[in-house]
């Protein structure tokens, strides 16, 4: 740790990790609920425990991209952070806001919750992933302000690196497009056309900065690479981002109420948003490839080669998979989009965190490396959670194709319901392997608390 | 990458990039807001309509079901449920809820009154009558 004030990061990173675990453990209720349906029915309805695993999700990514912006920008503007202070209080401050939230949605039943927290006043809940109530979506909105403010005014006085602008960049983009779920029209195809600028907008666009800027800072750090040549990936890489991913948002404007040319704006140019994601995995390999140094940290180093490698292949080639739209017209809102969402969430923004986490966390602890045992530990976590992973995207593509086959195709399709019985042992399987999952993250942490080996100090 | 390439280089192609193509968006955005008002009828947005939305959002139907293929896949797609069932089963059927048959998936009982049911099927059927370029593939959504 070269600055002081990057230790505000650790209580960032601390609570991601804890909010995961809570997201893995609603996942997995969830997972049992498809396969017996009345599961903690009704102190639990699925919809309940659908919004705490994903809305534990986004929460954990903010806290995971805010600490890393507190532990990258004082070293990459080589001056201490703005205000360490706004920073330990907007992490209290959201924290208690996220867990109120949580409990709120266990607690209250949801309509009650929307009466008492100004729903009536401006309607914003109910919309998903957009579930908060409206005090909380303001609470979200100041304390990224006030995080926002810190880093800018961070990087406003020291030295200006590419890879400092680009997550600033792509931290107030975060930030804007966020606005757009202040927007909810009574009109449907409008609530749904704007919905997407802030789901769309951040995982195919600006959160992409992000992920770019903090694999780059990784990478610089790993393998001792010149930064000239690693900030011009970034910027190519963020380019082919923005070109293929604005416009590739028509790939949502297929079936909404939207005029037809979307059909053919939003498959050509999202069928090239693979580039991207297959530019960071060759960017990944290529610098650990010209290392020019052995960092002590292979954990970290084997994060961010994942992130190139899971990003790929969930967000590029399960993402291509049903972007055409003659392809999406028969796996739109199927278990495909499930697979998709998991392996593409997963394997971005889910491992440039771990990697950032990896590769900080020790620094922050006093160390340059993690003992050999912890780092085998780490690794296994890796491999574990990495794999289950994969296997619950297999299992979820598999139902969604057979969902596809009885439901949507042929003269005689099945209800709803009747195709769910037909695939359910690819649920079993699904929920199987999520304990899997759960087994790697539990390792996760405790490679955190080995005790064996010696960690390694100076470089 | 090429020495004669610069990082100045990929820096302008994404700023001028990322600038063009989001002109190039608002642009089509501002052309489908044009055209919208013939797709999504919404000279049929009554009272009873929004006030249907706004039952929808606050029992977060969207946490188990998918309106026009977008929300949760543990339950029935329900852009189409007006036509496949018609507004008097929709009523009863949220009515009847929970059917408690053991190891079936559960949908709660939200309490609705004759007139919030009756919103709610306004809104469901204003949603059936969407342009949605023949989507669903059949009538099972
Ligand atoms: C890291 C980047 C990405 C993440 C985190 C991500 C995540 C998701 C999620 C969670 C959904 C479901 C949204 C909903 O609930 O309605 C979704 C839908 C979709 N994604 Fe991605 N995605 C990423 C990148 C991509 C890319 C690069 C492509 C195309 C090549 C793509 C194509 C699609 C399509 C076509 C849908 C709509 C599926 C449907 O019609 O049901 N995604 N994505
Ligand atoms: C490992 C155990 C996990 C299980 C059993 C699980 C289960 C589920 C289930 C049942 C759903 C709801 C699907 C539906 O709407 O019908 C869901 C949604 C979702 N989960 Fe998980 N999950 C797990 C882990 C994860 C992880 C690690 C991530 C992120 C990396 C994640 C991200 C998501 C997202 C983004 C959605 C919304 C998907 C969409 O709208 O298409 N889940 N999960
Ligand atoms: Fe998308």
């Amino acid at each position: 740790m070269q600055f002081q004030s990057q230790a505000v990061a650790k209580p960032y990173f601390i609570a991601a990790i804890g909010l995961f675990v809570g997201q893995i453990l609603f996942g997995l209720i969830m997972g049992y609920q498809y396969v017996v349906g009345d599961f903690l029915f009704p102190a639990i309805p699925f919809n309940v425990a659908r919004m705490v695993h994903t809305n534990l999700l986004i929460v954990w990514l903010l806290f995971g991209f805010m600490g890393a912006a507190y532990y990258m920008i004082p070293e990459e503007t080589e001056t201490e952070l703005f205000s360490p202070k706004l920073a330990l209080l907007m992490f209290w401050i959201f924290l208690v806001a996220g867990a109120l939230t949580i409990v709120g949605y266990l607690m209250v039943p949801y309509a009650t919750l929307a009466s008492m927290t100004g729903n009536d006043i401006l309607p914003t809940m109910g919309r998903e992933f957009l579930e908060q109530p409206l005090i909380t979506k303001v609470g979200i909105v100041i304390v990224a302000l006030a995080f926002l403010f810190n880093i800018s005014m961070t990087v406003l006085k020291g030295r200006k690196t590419s890879i400092s602008l680009v997550m600033l960049l792509g931290l107030w983009g975060l930030a804007v497009f966020f606005l757009f779920s202040f927007y909810n029209p009574s009109n449907l195809v409008l609530d749904k056309y704007f919905w997407w600028w802030t789901v769309h907008l951040w995982v195919e666009g600006v959160w992409e900065l992000i992920l770019g800027a903090m694999l780059a800072f990784v990478l610089i750090k790993v393998t001792g690479v010149d930064r000239e040549v690693i900030e011009k990936w970034l910027y190519i890489i963020i380019a082919m981002t923005l070109i293929t991913g604005i416009i590739g948002t028509g790939h949502h404007y297929f079936w909404i109420g939207t005029p037809e040319y979307w059909q053919w704006f939003g498959s050509v140019f999202s069928a090239l948003e693979p580039i991207p994601f297959f530019m960071m995995t060759v960017f990944a390999f290529n610098m650990v490839n010209r290392r020019r140094r052995e960092h002590p940290n292979k954990a970290a180093t084997l994060w961010a080669l994942g992130t190139g490698v899971m990003a790929f292949l969930g967000a590029g080639v399960w993402g291509f998979l049903h972007t055409l739209a003659p392809v999406n017209f028969f796996t739109h809102g199927t278990q495909v989009t499930a697979a998709h969402g998991h392996m593409a969430f997963y394997g971005a923004y889910v491992m440039v965190n771990l990697a950032m986490i990896s590769y900080a966390m020790p620094m922050l602890r006093g160390r340059t490396a993690n003992s050999g045992p912890a780092q085998t530990m780490e690794m296994w976590s890796f491999w574990l959670m990495t794999v289950s992973i994969v296997f619950i995207t297999l299992f979820l593509t598999a139902a969604g194709i057979l969902q596809v086959w009885l439901q949507r195709m042929g003269s005689t399709p099945l209800g709803f319901m009747a195709a769910q019985d037909q695939i359910m042992i690819f649920y079993w399987l699904r929920e199987i392997t999520g304990f899997v999952f759960l087994l790697g993250l539990v390792l996760y942490i405790w490679s955190f608390f080995c005790k064996k080996g010696e960690a390694q100090t100076a470089a | 990458m090429s020495e004669t390439f610069t990082k100045a280089m990929a820096r302008n192609i994404f700023y001028g990039g990322a600038v063009f193509f989001f002109l190039l968006f608002l642009g089509l955005t501002f052309d489908t807001m044009q055209t919208l008002p013939k797709r999504d009828h919404r000279e049929n947005i009554t009272d009873s309509v929004v006030r249907g939305k706004h039952i929808w959002e606050t029992r977060d139907c969207i946490g188990c079901h998918t309106l026009l293929g977008e929300g949760a896949y543990f339950a029935p797609e329900l852009g189409n449920v007006y036509t496949r069932r018609g507004g008097p089963f929709i009523k009863a059927w949220i009515a009847a809820q929970p059917t408690g048959a053991p190891g079936r998936r559960q949908m709660p009982q939200f309490n609705l009154t004759d007139q919030e049911l009756d919103d709610m099927v306004a809104f469901l059927k204003w949603t059936s009558e969407v342009n949605t370029n023949k989507w669903p593939p059949n009538i099972e959504g």
